[in-house]
């Protein structure tokens, strides 16, 4: 729409608090950013800088680890959560409506409305159960609770992809006498890719964001790079925290900024 | 139909089913499945170091609201219950008020700016909304704490002389919610104001409407569908928040999720925590219909 002499769209105050919602948006994030590269102990205190809370938040062991495992839990979880969400993509789009296909989307957005609270509390009781019964103790619990609550992310960008796709190229390269598999491999992957990568992406960052349902899943000693942290805000905070957050807002932004380049793709 | 679409149909649903397999066995094994096992034990009796035992009680339900007196069995109201149930219901509900009539101007602001310029606010609103939660509530606590850049800056304004105490109040869980859901209201109420087709301002105007009145009878019925939306997916997670209450609103000011944790910790009350669960989970899917419909009338209208 074109800009007019006289703005009609225009309303008294709104722009100024516009305004002051993205300052109070990120002001909060950039100090915290800031006060990573604080020289002294305090968070409030400016003493010049320094990187000396990267450097001992990189010689904490137990941020190693935690981080390690975060990176572990991540990929694992978003490469399941991936694959089935493509699958169920695949099956649940661009063909006629099927018996049953309400129930599936149902199944699938379910982690996006139930309460994570509740999801933590039932995956509490269920493999506390399952830990008596197996013995089994391991990262197993946890990556599967991410994967299931990852597959919502990974499937709406996919989905969103198949659906704006141009069907005749499937139907040439059969014509073409292409098999079915030959048909998905070369022609409807190379296209759908960029929505499983940007799936793929949204998958990682919610698992490796995630601090509720982990508190809850994770046996003694198995602290996420997240849980870690929400252990470590009821003692006194140190900058190191500050320089552990920080490091993982770059990660996710740089995640997000790729996520956003190859959504775009699509609409240009 | 014919013989060759009904078999096509049926090939359909087969591949449809089949392909959507480990999807729903990894969401039914780690997702949906459990929930119907804490229904279950909300119906059991109480173990005494937590779980449960194999019997069936209703004191988890009753629990919810009653008290049972340790001398005289006797049952009373749980007022202390109460007070978290009526915490949370109003924190979500101030949140959700708050980030309206914040998130209203700035989605308005987004929606009126050259199309070419919409991206990167929008972008900017998206970042802290894809922003690990617990990195943000670090954040806004770094500002709130008595020694925090808020009480720095009033101090060396002269505003005030002693350091104001926020946080491990009501208002730091509400300041702390509003700063983290305020996105979720801002993404669905600059879709319906997008939407909206701004001719309807001048008509408005032409006939000699003043800017309050176009405000209240032209521009809020038009996004109604945005603002119940936008409502909707701040009060859901506010109600069920747990991390934000529970780095800002310390061990006291606790919300319900907090309070279902409790049970699983301390409490040693599995049924109470899992009939709790229950509760909010039948709460959030009220809510969630009304979204439903609200999203569904704006593309009606709308689209």
């Amino acid at each position: 729409m074109a800009e007019r002499g006289f703005s009609v769209s225009k309303l008294p105050a709104f722009r100024p608090v516009a305004l002051g919602v993205f300052l109070a948006l990120y002001l909060p994030i950039f100090t915290l950013v800031v006060y990573s590269f604080n020289a002294g102990n305090s968070i409030a205190v400016w003493d010049g800088f320094s990187l000396k809370w990267y450097l001992s938040a990189w010689e904490n062991d137990a941020v190693k680890t935690a981080t390690l495992r975060s990176l572990y839990i991540a990929t694992f979880a978003s490469l399941i959560a991936t694959t089935a969400a493509t699958m169920a993509a695949l099956g649940t789009t661009r063909r006629k409506a099927f018996k049953g296909q309400t129930f599936i989307y149902v199944m699938i957005n379910q982690p996006l409305m139930v309460p994570e609270i509740v999801t933590a509390v039932a995956l509490l009781i269920f493999f506390a159960q399952i830990k008596v019964f197996t013995g089994y103790q391991g990262l197993g619990y946890l990556i599967l609770a991410h994967a299931a609550f990852c597959i919502p992310f990974a499937y709406l960008p996919i989905r969103a992809r198949l659906e704006g796709m141009d069907l005749s190229l499937e139907t040439a390269a059969a014509d073409l006498y292409a098999s079915p598999w030959q048909t998905f491999r070369y022609v409807t992957l190379p296209i759908l890719a960029p929505g499983i990568a940007a799936g793929a992406m949204l998958a990682f960052v919610i698992s490796l964001d995630d601090v509720v349902i982990t508190e809850f899943v994770k046996s003694g000693g198995q602290d996420t790079l997240p849980t870690y942290m929400l252990g470590q805000m009821r003692r006194a905070i140190t900058p190191e925290v500050n320089a552990i957050s920080t490091a993982l807002l770059v990660l996710t932004v740089v995640l997000l900024t790729c996520f956003f380049l190859l959504t775009r793709k699509r609409n240009q | 139909m014919s013989r060759a679409e009904d078999a096509m149909t049926r090939t359909a649903t087969r591949n449809g089913w089949l392909l959507s397999t480990p999807a729903l066995i990894l969401l039914t094994l780690a997702a949906a499945g459990p929930l119907l096992i804490v229904l279950v034990y909300s119906f059991l009796e109480k173990g005494q170091y937590g779980n449960v035992e194999w019997a069936f009680s209703w004191d988890g339900w009753v629990g919810i609201l009653f008290t049972r007196d340790i001398f005289d069995g006797t049952l009373g109201l749980a007022d202390a219950h109460l007070t978290i149930f009526w915490r949370s219901v109003k924190l979500s509900l101030m949140t959700t008020a708050i980030t309206f009539a914040l998130g209203f101007p700035t989605a308005w602001f987004i929606a009126t700016r050259p199309a070419a310029e919409r991206g990167m606010w929008l972008f900017l609103i998206t970042i802290p909304f894809w922003t690990n939660l617990l990195i943000r509530t670090f954040a806004i606590n770094e500002v709130l704490r008595s020694e925090g850049l808020l009480n720095t800056v009033l101090i060396s304004l002269g505003l005030i002389d002693a350091p104001l105490q926020i946080m491990y109040t009501d208002r730091a869980v509400l300041i702390g919610m509003a700063y983290v859901y305020l996105p979720l209201m801002v993404l669905p109420l600059y879709a319906a104001i997008e939407r909206f087709d701004m001719r309807l301002l001048e008509a408005a105007y032409d006939l000699y409407a003043s800017r309050m009145q176009v405000l209240r009878h032209v521009i809020l019925p038009i996004v109604k569908p945005g603002i119940v939306a936008g409502s909707i997916l701040v009060f859901v997670p506010s109600l069920g928040a747990y991390v934000t209450p529970r780095v800002l609103g310390g061990g006291k000011n606790m919300m319900i999720g907090n309070f279902i944790e409790l049970q699983f910790g301390q409490g040693r009350n599995w049924p109470l925590g899992a009939a709790l669960s229950m509760t909010l989970l039948v709460v959030v899917m009220v809510a969630l219909l009304f979204y439903v419909r609200a999203a569904n009338r704006g593309s009606n209208t709308n689209g």
